[in-house]
């Protein structure tokens, strides 16, 4: 077997994360107990596995902490890190809609691009021919195909302005499934004889991804247009979520949660939901004010940007809230004055407490799968993109499917846009149902001519 | 890690010594894959008997000849039966496809002991199924819908039930991830999920295309056919030049001619199938008789029109115009599609089959294979046909739109009944009304 692994060794190019194999069995050693099948099983990797991630804290951390000891620094640079993204988040946020379509559109393209490097570095496939640049075309296809979506239900009067786009948005689909073709073809063609079963696998691996990645990704862009409490209050439940299990785990954490992550813990669980769901409350209750957030984003023709001004719906208004007999006694108030979207954003922090860590276990599970420590180094002391996004994902899927389900209705102006395309005596008959029923119900009085 | 084999071709991995089995997983030579003995000879006993006569390359000929000729009575057997029978058959068919493709996962990653594993592709499959076929139902049977409370409920919040089994499923897969097997289960995980992509939303897509009339479900299927059995025709009288290294047996000469033959079946095809209402309408759901019906005044695409031929045309054929129903020229668009880019699906599914080191997908069909080897090449027809009809020929469909209208907020009703009336009346639609 010792003869074999050499041979493998030799067959692969040099990268600056393959020289290190001799250190790589004293560290995957420490990542888990493994049995002897497993170090087998690693046998076939032979050795491919990236080191524990390099050390790329700027300098100027480096040097401010350079008196603490090793376990102190790592905290500190952890601590500070989380404070900058969440600095940087709230930045984005105050620059608006337009930025934040844009960062997570390159996160997106980060995270997919993280994932398809530990696809090339399980299959040592750098030297396929056309991958690469498949896998970045069919990305391309796939956002194509959803924006188009987007943009034509959102943007809806700006682009019957313009005659190309017109035309680009009424055979979308067909476009987008033609690119998608030409792709496959192109995949297809570029089979070659002793490399089939890697290109399929890298097929695979490719379009599992931008399953996972991009869709979500849409999804996240569809709550913002949603309003942007939409956005920020259930990714802050997650992040809220992430830190406080963390910290009951660290002061309390005592009977372990799941064998796939030995750090995670009972008491840091339910510590994590019961603080969640207040601080889901919490939050809420101060953006709830706000029109900026609570108004869904529109796009204003005349002046050409994103306006946030409408008039707030019901779920945003104050209400009274009769309290349970069993609270009453602890709290001793008989009615308190909520905004009803709070009662919402139980249902969110309670999916991002439970539910929400499944993502990070699957992260994990997919991580300790693949023998990699973290899915990329770009963020000092957390990893790649990926770790920080890892229990996002579920949660953008929740959230719209619960706002497509209890909050909003379709849209109306693709309803109207559809209602187009439809046939002169489909479009009466449209009409005439609709006068109906709003006659019915008193909405249209039948003298009014509007 | 040896485990019971539960298929008789398995019974070779026995043989094989544990250092090979583990080197199976290489991922970077095909050549470690051991090959998949040949597949049994299933061929029914009469067929044996009645050609033990002839020589093996001649008996193949007459079963695979039989057995065309047996799934193609089958065909038109179903299409007799009605749109029911139809979807019926497509569901088997897809749940049939997706067994193969998920056995020969097993096979490869050898995971007949993975916990679970059985029971959470099955579930996967189901919850896909449910969520397609609930927003199927709920458009096309909106009235029978209507009348029950239970199904209102199901209807209502149907992609939060569906997104929760879903869920379910995630959850479960999660929680059964087992120390040792961690890489194969995800691996069996993702095999899942690309064979759910391909299968059951294809599947999907020729049911609507089934409920658009008939007629777009049997052209397609049928060109496809066509060209299948006439390039083979072609390429065994005329190939010479090979067309690609994936399929040695594929010839220039037989792609073109399946091409030319198949875009003339297509005409003709359409030509005897647009008579017919039962082809042509829109399968609906009558609620009182509590069944399919098609019947309808048939659109504009299947009534004759007078075409001026193109003058190139006119010296070889010889007239001057021609009466044709605008669906054939549709027809034509199908048909380049299904001799073009059909049998790419054809050559992604042979280099599968060369990357798995399999011969057949499965051993269904004597002569055959499995259901996946005649299918490989529908797959992008159905997605095809679906794209080509919501891009080109019909716009969304009437009823969805209406109960979407009525869902919504009243001020956003009257705001869309306003713009819609101004539309109207500015195309000469509605006349502008009079008082009362």
């Amino acid at each position: 077997m010792n003869c074999r692994r050499e041979e493998k060794k030799g067959v692969k190019r040099s990268q600056a994360v393959r020289n290190s194999s001799s250190k790589e069995s004293e560290s995957e050693n420490k990542l888990d107990g493994e049995t002897a099948s497993d170090s087998e099983s690693k046998s076939e990797f032979g050795g491919s596995s990236p080191v524990p991630t390099s050390d790329d804290t700027p300098e100027v951390l480096n040097r401010a902490l350079s008196n603490l000891s090793s376990r102190w620094k790592n905290w500190w640079v952890r601590g500070i890190l989380t404070l900058a993204m969440i600095t940087f988040f709230f930045i984005i946020i105050y620059l608006g809609p337009m930025v934040l379509m844009t960062i997570v559109m390159c996160v997106q393209i980060k995270c997919f691009h993280e994932i398809i490097t530990i696809g090339y570095n399980v299959y040592h496939s750098y030297d396929l021919p056309w991958f690469r640049t498949l896998s970045w075309y069919f990305l391309l296809c796939v956002n194509y195909f959803f924006y188009g979506e987007t943009v034509t239900d959102y943007f809806f009067t700006l682009v019957q302005r313009e005659e190309p786009l017109r035309i680009l948005s009424k055979y979308h689909r067909f476009i987008s499934f033609a690119l998608y073709l030409t792709g496959f073809c192109m995949f297809v063609l570029s089979l070659v004889k002793k490399h089939y079963r890697l290109q399929f696998y890298m097929f695979g691996w490719t379009h599992v991804t931008l399953l996972i990645v991009v869709t979500q990704s849409h999804l996240i862009i569809h709550n913002l247009f949603e309003g942007m409490i939409w956005f920020i209050v259930p990714i802050s439940c997650v992040i809220c979520n992430d830190i406080m299990a963390y910290m009951f785990g660290f002061f309390f954490g005592r009977t372990p949660l799941i064998k796939l992550s030995p750090k995670k813990t009972w008491e840091g669980f339910i510590g994590g939901f019961f603080s969640t769901v207040l601080f889901g409350l919490l939050l809420s209750y101060v953006m709830s004010g706000y029109r900026c957030f609570t108004c869904p984003v529109e796009f204003n023709n005349d002046t050409n940007s994103f306006t946030v001004d409408c008039e707030p719906s019901e779920l945003f208004q104050l209400q009274e809230y009769n309290i349970p007999v069993v609270l009453q006694s602890v709290l001793g108030w008989k009615t308190v004055r909520m905004y009803p979207f709070q009662i919402h954003s139980i249902a969110l922090s309670t999916f991002a407490s439970l539910i929400g860590p499944f993502g990070g276990f699957f992260a994990s599970g997919f991580k300790r799968a693949f023998k990699i420590k973290d899915f990329a180094n770009t963020i000092p002391g957390h990893g790649g993109i990926m770790d920080r996004f890892d229990c996002q994902y579920l949660m953008a899927t929740f959230v719209n499917v619960y706002i497509a389900s209890f909050i909003r209705g379709p849209n109306p102006s693709k309803l109207i846009q559809q209602f187009l395309t439809l046939r002169p005596d489909q479009q009466l008959h449209i009409f005439n149902t609709l006068k109906a029923h709003l006659v019915d119900r008193g909405v249209l009085g039948s003298l009014e001519d509007a | 890690m040896l485990h019971q084999p539960c298929d008789p071709a398995a019974h070779v991995l026995l043989e094989v010594d544990l250092e090979e089995r583990l080197h199976e997983l290489d991922l970077r030579s095909d050549s470690d894959i051991p090959d998949v003995p040949p597949p049994t000879d299933s061929t029914p006993e009469i067929l044996k008997r009645a050609l033990s006569g002839l020589s093996a390359r001649w008996k193949n000929w007459w079963i695979r000849g039989i057995l065309s000729l047996a799934m193609i009575s089958g065909f038109f057997l179903i299409i007799y039966l009605g749109s029911f029978m139809l979807m019926l058959l497509v569901l088997s068919i897809q749940v049939k496809c997706y067994h193969e493709i998920i056995t020969i996962g097993y096979r490869v990653y050898h995971s007949y002991d993975l916990p679970w594993f059985r029971s959470l592709s099955w579930y996967f499959l189901l919850c896909v199924n449910y969520f397609f076929y609930g927003e199927t139902v709920a458009d096309y049977f909106a009235t029978f819908v209507q009348r029950r409370e239970q199904l209102q409920f199901l209807i209502r919040y149907h992609r939060f039930i569906s997104f929760a089994l879903y869920l379910a499923g995630f959850c479960m897969f999660v929680l059964s991830l087992v120390k040792k097997h961690y890489r194969l289960q995800f691996y069996m995980f993702a095999w899942t999920h690309v064979t759910l992509l391909i299968t059951v939303t294809q599947s999907h897509l020729v049911i609507q295309n089934l409920f658009e009339g008939m007629i777009w479900f049997l052209v397609p299927i049928s060109s496809v056919i066509c060209n299948d059995i006439t390039a083979y025709i072609f390429g065994f009288f005329f190939g010479r030049t090979p067309l690609i290294k994936l399929s040695p047996k594929k010839t220039w000469e037989g792609f073109i001619g399946g091409f030319f033959s198949t875009v003339i079946f297509g005409f003709i095809f359409s030509y005897f199938l647009a008579q017919h209402q039962y082809f042509v309408c829109p399968v609906e759901y009558n609620s009182e008789t509590n069944r399919f019906v098609t019947e309808c005044e048939p659109s504009e695409l299947f009534q004759m029109k007078k075409y001026s031929v193109p003058p190139l045309l006119q010296a070889v054929l010889g007239w001057e115009t021609v009466n044709m129903y605008p669906f054939q020229m549709h027809s034509f668009a199908l048909s380049t599609f299904a001799s073009l880019i059909g049998p790419f699906g054809g050559f992604f599914a042979s280099g599968f089959k060369r990357a798995f080191k399999i011969k057949d997908f499965a051993d269904t069909i004597p002569g055959h294979g499995g259901i996946m080897d005649r299918f490989d090449c529908q797959y992008l027809m159905a997605t095809f046909v679906h794209v080509y009809i919501t891009s080109f020929i019909r716009g969304p469909n009437p009823s969805k739109l209406l109960k979407q209208l009525l869902i919504l907020q009243p001020e956003q009703q009257l705001s869309v009944y306003k713009t819609l009336k101004s539309h109207l009346v500015e195309k000469g639609i509605l006349q502008p009304s009079l008082r009362g």
